[in-house]
């Protein structure tokens, strides 16, 4: 039938134009990280004699070995990894807690407390800088892993609550108030009940703790001089020196910086589809 | 199994007074039905006595023991939540055996326990599903099984039956009662419907405003209650209030009394207990006691608005004395709309409410309430 035969057709363009919409978008994200994938990749020699091309002639493995045997790289990644995944654990069993309390309880001060942590993210973060560094460096807490992760776990925790808060917000509290009936306390109905349901927020707080952790460039440079307690984002800057750049062995330490979110994403995808997924439909 | 006490029980959140001085004495294995509008404190006075709620002030005793302080899992009483509030990532056995678990119970007493009341509730297919992959009536089960495995003190249902449909509602109904019977628990059941409440109850606590309005069996609030409040909210379909005045002829009872409506008319009553002549008075009359009479002589002329046939019966629904009435027949009545019938109030089964108190003004020739709760 014509009707038939019609819809079909539109349905096709309509799915088409989708899937195109969906390749544009996908491959416009993607291309960033291609190129520095095919920088990473290419010989020194012909990065700047071949011009822009898709993909080198020849490919070379060269600045990995180097970034991996001669340069610093592998330390800062360490310290990259101690501190991201400390603040990550710190900020998310803090988070559980705060967020809990705040979905849960009515409590004399909560409008007040979350008021104040709303205000922590208002100032750009430049401002705090100095005072941040003024308070840290009597207590011995700058140059050192300890004080990053401490100056992180701050900033991350208001947002980190927040997005538990509205975790909590989507179990019932019928389900503890079963639980404290059936012979839990509270706490114990929060850990037994209450957690295991939240796990997809938990994954997702832990998922954005870490990569915001991971990245960060700004305090790491800041409060971090000696080469010892450097986190890789400053790593990788001292690929630049004052008068050129290595480009290529700088492309293997970001492709390299990149395997840890990626794994770790990798882990905690089976939550996060569950709760992003979960958290908009009952908003 | 045991009695609970609530002596003068307050609940306030803030400044607003939510329950104000319950009392109540719930004696061992009674069923309890706790029914009021939307909002009255039901589930508030529920959750105080499972230990959810704090109790602003008063006490409340189960087995002779004051709980105010004692944490609910210590009350050793089990509840059934009107959302079931299964474990979503357990599965029914583990639902049901979870208090078990926790007393630590042998293993195999909690086995025996659980294929026990499985088998009681039709559950035993079931054990190994999520309660995702069940319906709701299913659900409602496990819930019930979850709160009947541990045998508690006392059972708490929170409007367990609300989310089923009507036929599953009417059936859980009926089992519940059985399981009541079987198990001789002590029960406090809240619902807003009056028919759960009446073919439930051992004794219904009718609630309005956070004041228990009565206490009594299902009987004695049906055909005596105490005021305007529980007489039009038990009841369905719901009682007839027509606003009018006390008159007499003659005050020493030998003659009659009745309730001289806006319209002039004159409804025979008997004489009420503390009534005075002249005062506002309202006539209740329940559907099935208005007859329409074919003589025109021995009743009050009403104007027919609908006829409503529900199958048994038939409910006419029509206006006397500009007020919308209904009666109820065993008749197939066949009136056209707008004609004119005649109705006559049964007498001895109508009641006088004081218009300003709304307060039952009982007939001399009943004995005064016993107060037994
Ligand atoms: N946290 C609270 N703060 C203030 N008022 C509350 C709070 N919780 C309940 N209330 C009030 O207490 C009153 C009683 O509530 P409750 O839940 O006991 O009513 P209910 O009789 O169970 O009604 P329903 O049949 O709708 O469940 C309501 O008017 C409600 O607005
Ligand atoms: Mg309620």
């Amino acid at each position: 039938m014509t009707l038939t035969g019609h819809t079909s057709t539109r349905k096709m363009l309509y799915w088409g134009s989708h899937y195109l919409m969906i390749a544009a978008f996908v491959i416009f994200a993607l291309f960033p990280l291609y190129w520095l994938l095919k920088v990473s990749v290419t010989p020194n020699d012909i990065l700047y004699t071949e011009g822009v091309r898709m993909w080198p002639s020849r490919t070379t493995w060269d600045n990995y070995t180097f970034v991996l045997t001669q340069s610093n790289f592998p330390h800062y990644f360490m310290n990259s990894v101690i501190v991201a995944g400390t603040t990550a654990a710190v900020t998310t069993v803090i988070a559980a807690l705060t967020g809990y309390a705040f979905s849960r309880f009515a409590f004399r001060g909560k409008v007040i407390i979350v008021a104040l942590m709303l205000i922590t993210q208002m100032f750009p973060l430049v401002m705090l800088i100095a005072p941040i560094f003024k308070i840290l460096a009597p207590l011995g807490l700058t140059d050192s892993l300890t004080g990053l992760i401490i100056v992180y776990t701050a900033f991350n925790v208001p947002f980190a609550t927040f997005l538990m808060q509205s975790f909590f917000d989507g179990i019932p509290k019928d389900l503890e108030e079963a639980a404290m009936i059936d012979g839990n306390t509270r706490f114990e109905a929060f850990r037994a009940i209450i957690l295991p349901l939240t796990l997809p927020g938990v994954a997702a707080t832990l998922g954005f703790v870490f990569t915001a952790a991971w990245s960060e460039l700004l305090f790491a440079l800041m409060l971090v001089s000696s080469e010892s307690a450097s986190t890789f984002p400053v790593g990788l800057l001292s690929f630049v020196s004052k008068f050129s750049v290595d480009f290529g062995q700088m492309m293997a330490a970001g492709v390299l910086a990149l395997i840890p979110a990626c794994l770790f994403f990798l882990l905690i995808q089976r939550y996060l589809v569950q709760g992003l997924t979960a958290g908009a439909v009952k908003g | 199994m045991a009695s609970i006490e609530i002596a003068n029980a307050r609940k306030s959140y803030g400044a607003v007074d939510v329950l104000h001085g319950i009392d109540l004495n719930i004696s061992d294995g009674e069923f309890i039905v706790l029914v009021g509008p939307s909002g009255c404190g039901k589930s508030t006075l529920l959750r105080m006595i499972a230990g959810l709620e704090d109790i602003t002030s008063g006490d409340i005793s189960i087995a002779g023991n004051v709980v105010n302080d004692l944490q609910p899992k210590d009350r050793d009483i089990a509840m059934v939540f009107q959302s079931y509030a299964l474990y979503p990532h357990m599965s029914v056995a583990e639902n049901m055996s979870y208090a078990l678990t926790l007393r630590k119970t042998a293993k195999e007493k909690i086995a025996d326990a659980i294929t026990n009341v499985a088998d009681i509730l039709g559950l035993s297919a079931l054990l190994e599903r999520r309660p995702k992959a069940l319906s709701g009536g299913q659900r409602q089960r496990v819930a019930m099984g979850r709160a009947i495995v541990r045998k508690p003190q006392a059972f708490l249902f929170d409007e367990p039956l609300s989310n089923l449909d009507a036929r599953l509602r009417e059936q859980m109904r009926t089992e519940i009662r059985k399981l009541h019977r079987r198990l001789g628990a002590t029960s406090v059941y809240v619902t807003h419907d009056q028919i759960e409440a009446m073919t439930m109850a051992d004794r219904i606590v009718a609630m309005h405003d956070g004041i228990i309005q009565q206490v009594g069996s299902p009987v004695e609030i049906y055909d005596h209650p105490a005021n305007i409040f529980v007489a039009s909210f038990i009841g369905s379909p719901a009682m007839n209030f027509l606003e009018g005045t006390y008159e007499t002829k003659d005050d020493n009872g030998s003659d009659g009394a009745g309730i001289c409506l806006s319209d002039g008319s004159l409804v025979p009553v008997l004489h009420a207990q503390g009534a005075t002549t002249h005062q506002a008075a309202t006539l209740g009359a329940r559907p099935e006691h208005i007859t329409i009479v074919s003589d025109a002589n021995s009743g009050l002329a009403a104007r027919v608005d609908l006829i409503e046939p529900m199958g048994l019966s038939t409910l006419v629904h029509a206006t006397l004395a500009d007020k919308p009435i209904k009666i109820f027949t065993m008749d197939r009545p066949d009136y056209a709309v707008d004609s004119t019938i005649h109705v006559s109030f049964d007498m001895e089964k109508v009641h006088v409410f004081d218009t300003k108190s709304e307060l039952r003004l009982p007939p001399i020739t009943e004995p005064h309430p016993s107060h037994r709760d």
